[in-house]
């Protein structure tokens, strides 16, 4: 039999139906298919695949255990390299990461890498097998600020080694945009959970409800007789534009939106949290945090949902999947085009945007094509709620209360890119603290990198650290 | 999970809560504010510390019956835990370097004002104190308030303790007849500290007012606190609650207050109800 071209599809939830909906969209291989599109694997020698993925999953490797049906193994392989696979086959940017340099996408469409490893993991979760490795309570100990991908991530590899590990979060459930960011539709809660029991039955500690910088400062943590700490704690701070109007009721920013629905379950009766459930919404930017508030608030009850980006579809960097189901659920895409003022009612309530029409020119510094407002192109569309999802930046809390840790100059901290080291002796910091709002798989790859290293700084500082040997 | 160590009825309205914390009980300042969630299904909400203990590890907490919410706490009595209690949040109020204030709490801000004036008076200022009521059945916190103050002055709109008037007709006497105020300091409803702050405007009075928007999270990562202040957009839940009264676009705070106003309404009508048909059966 011929292999075909083309990736199997994926069942998918009807697009009238899921929109009324936040259960999961994509629904997953069944054994028959994901056999199939293993098959189609070619197991080539120089594995493009594995140099487009942040973390080098063997995929090859555990493609051909999927070939035989050997899904525990696929899974146990994918494992030795990342410690979230069924989140990362979920929202990994495959088209960017590795199915970007699959051969077999030279003709036709890549192996489906990310909905095979989605796949794996399922299996492996609905198997409830037992976790190797476990962490020494009486073992040295190390401390993860953030209970997000990269902490989580961090947390495990230490726990692995026998560390004893705790995870400080300072929101009330852990999994940082796991949990507050991503929607149910994109992630479901219960993949996140299982996996953050994982990490509890490896042994891990996890704390919520503690703001380090303000319940607990690090300087303390080492007091406590920390030997390590981790920085994961993300870049949640949000960005806004600046615009005339950007403070009338009904404009939100993305992470005030998406906290209220996915964290605090706003959209269910049950859950006291309020939304405002807008008929008219415009979000603002194209990134998945654009496409996760739309469809959201498409979910809640809204008729009209746009989304405004100042340039065209191929520079929107939103994962190529969602940006389809988005449009197949009727979101509508007014794109080269850029807010300029918010209008309101005497009440303050927001009615209305003034948009201009943008025109691409050279490219700029991100090598992204400059938008360039087209004079007299103004415009006015009705909306009752704005979403404003154009970018987040790491929250200063930290900087501003642990001494000696230097940062660039969009607060960004500084580490030494193969240890994760910062420039304070015994904190390692990785993921969005680092690199400023980036990938999922980014940041467990940095988890896991610093995790190696403070295995290394532990075991060569024989537990003599702390603020007092602190080189700042 | 925070144990509930004390539990006393201020009044109708208003219950005062001692809550075992002792991280947040270790730290905590006059003007920070801690977030809380009392169950599973429970939003975030915040309230200001009012005292702590950091030898008992408690840390204080006055709350005003306004809604859901609030009316699901006062469910709760001494022994039951509060699910999430976060904090201490916020910057601590800057109160070096005055000499002569005047704290002013309206209704339920009282216990916030208190805390100010107490760190004050304990540094040594010279500390007057005007509290004002709806009426005389819903004072707070009096002996308190007059043991951290060098005069107390309680005023009730209707006048039924006898003293009549606004805080500001107080404040505008005490300005007039002298008192060389270098700091006001005014908490409570937002009109309020808006009439406060139009007030000591005239008399070029630097005054502090700690806000009250709607938060969630508390720490700086959403932006639903944010207000204008001088022409810039701060978060109040990270740059402030307090800020220079002065520079605060008050009209914008308060359409901002109102932006969930009937989900509210529908919630806490919804649960006097149960509460109702509850005691009904019971």
């Amino acid at each position: 039999m011929a292999v075909s071209m083309k990736k199997a599809g994926m069942p998918v939830q009807d697009a009238q139906i899921r929109k009324t909906n936040f259960n999961e969209v994509a629904l997953g291989y069944s054994a028959e298919t994901a056999v199939e599109e293993a098959k189609r694997c070619l197991n080539c020698k120089n594995r493009p695949c594995v140099a487009g993925c942040p973390v080098s999953v063997k995929i090859p490797e555990f493609i051909a255990h999927m070939k035989d049906g050997r899904f525990e193994e696929a899974y146990q392989t994918i494992r030795e390299t990342n410690a979230l696979p069924a989140v990362c086959g979920r929202v990994c940017p495959q088209e960017s990461q590795c199915e970007g340099k699959c051969v077999r996408g030279i003709k036709g469409e890549p192996v489906g890498i990310g909905r095979l490893e989605r796949f794996a993991a399922d299996c492996h979760m609905s198997n409830a097998v037992s976790e190797n490795g476990h962490s020494d309570p009486d073992g040295p100990k190390a401390a993860v600020v953030g209970a997000g991908p990269s902490g989580l991530t961090c947390a495990g590899e230490l726990a692995r080694k026998g560390y004893a590990v705790t995870v400080f979060e300072a929101l009330h459930k852990p999994g940082g945009v796991l949990v507050y960011g991503i929607p149910e539709f994109r992630l479901p809660k219960k993949i996140v959970s299982a996996e953050i029991d994982n990490l509890k039955k490896m042994g891990v500690k996890i704390e919520t409800d503690i703001v380090i910088g303000k319940t607990i400062t690090v300087d303390e943590l080492f007091e406590q007789g920390f030997k390590a700490v981790f920085i994961g704690s993300g870049a949640g701070f949000p960005t806004f534009l600046g615009i005339k109007g950007e403070n009338l009721n009904g404009v939100y920013s993305a992470n005030e939106y998406l906290t209220r629905i996915n964290l605090m379950k706003a959209y269910q009766a049950e859950y006291e949290t309020p939304i405002f459930k807008g008929k008219k919404v415009a979000v603002v930017g194209g990134g998945n945090v654009a496409m996760d508030a739309a469809r959201s608030a498409l979910r809640v009850g809204a008729e009209t949902v746009y989304i405004l980006y100042r340039r065209s579809l191929k520079e929107m960097p939103a994962r190529s999947e969602e940006v389809e189901h988005a449009s197949e659920e009727g979101v509508q895409f007014q794109l080269l085009t850029n807010p300029v003022r918010f209008i309101g009612d005497e009440k303050g309530w927001l009615k209305g945007v003034e948009c201009i029409k943008m025109e691409l020119g050279e490219p700029d510094a991100s090598g992204r094509r400059r938008p360039i407002e087209q004079k007299g192109s103004e415009f006015v569309l009705d909306i009752d709620t704005a979403i404003i999802a154009v970018g987040t930046s790491p929250n200063p809390l930290i900087r501003k209360t642990t001494r000696g840790i230097e940062v660039n100059r969009h607060g960004c901290i500084i580490v030494s890119e193969e240890s994760g080291e910062t420039s304070r002796q015994g904190i390692f910091a990785g993921g969005d603290a680092v690199t400023g709002a980036a990938t999922v798989i980014l940041a467990m790859g940095a988890g896991r990198k610093a995790a190696a290293a403070m295995d290394r700084y532990i075991q060569n500082n024989s537990g003599v650290c702390g603020p007092s040997s602190s080189r700042a | 999970m925070f144990t509930i160590v004390e539990k006393r009825i201020l009044n109708d309205s208003m219950t005062l809560m001692a809550v075992e914390a002792p991280y947040i009980a270790k730290k905590a300042k006059a003007g920070q504010f801690i977030i809380l969630r009392v169950n599973e299904f429970g939003e975030r909400i915040p309230l200001t510390v009012a005292d702590y203990d950091r030898e008992k590890g408690t840390i204080t907490i006055i709350y005003q019956k306004v809604g859901k919410t609030t009316l699901m706490l006062d469910q709760l009595n001494v022994g039951d835990a509060i699910l999430d209690f976060i904090g201490p949040l916020g910057k601590a109020t800057e109160l070096e370097g005055y000499k002569n204030v005047t704290v002013i709490g309206g209704g339920a801000g009282c216990a916030i004002a208190y805390p100010q004036a107490k760190a004050l008076h304990g540094m040594g200022a010279k500390v007057d104190m005007i509290a004002g009521f709806r009426n005389k059945d819903i004072i707070i916190l009096e002996d308190e308030m007059k043991a951290v103050s060098d005069h107390l002055i309680l005023t009730t709109d209707d006048g039924s303790n006898g003293n009549k008037g606004f805080v500001t007709d107080a404040l505008r006497k005490n300005i007039e007849d002298g008192a060389g105020y270098d700091l006001v300091i005014a908490i409570g409803p937002l009109v309020m500290m808006r009439a406060v702050c139009n007030l000591t405007k005239e008399y070029n009075i630097k005054t502090l007012i700690s806000m009250n928007p709607i938060m969630i999270d508390g720490t700086g990562m959403c932006g639903g606190c944010r207000l204008t202040v001088g022409g810039k957009t701060k978060f109040a839940c990270v740059d402030g609650p307090d800020f220079d009264g002065h520079e605060v676009d008050f009209d914008e705070a308060i359409k901002r207050s109102r932006t969930y106003s009937e989900s509210e309404k529908e919630a806490t009508r919804e649960y006097n109800c149960r509460l109702m048909e509850g005691a009904k059966n019971a």
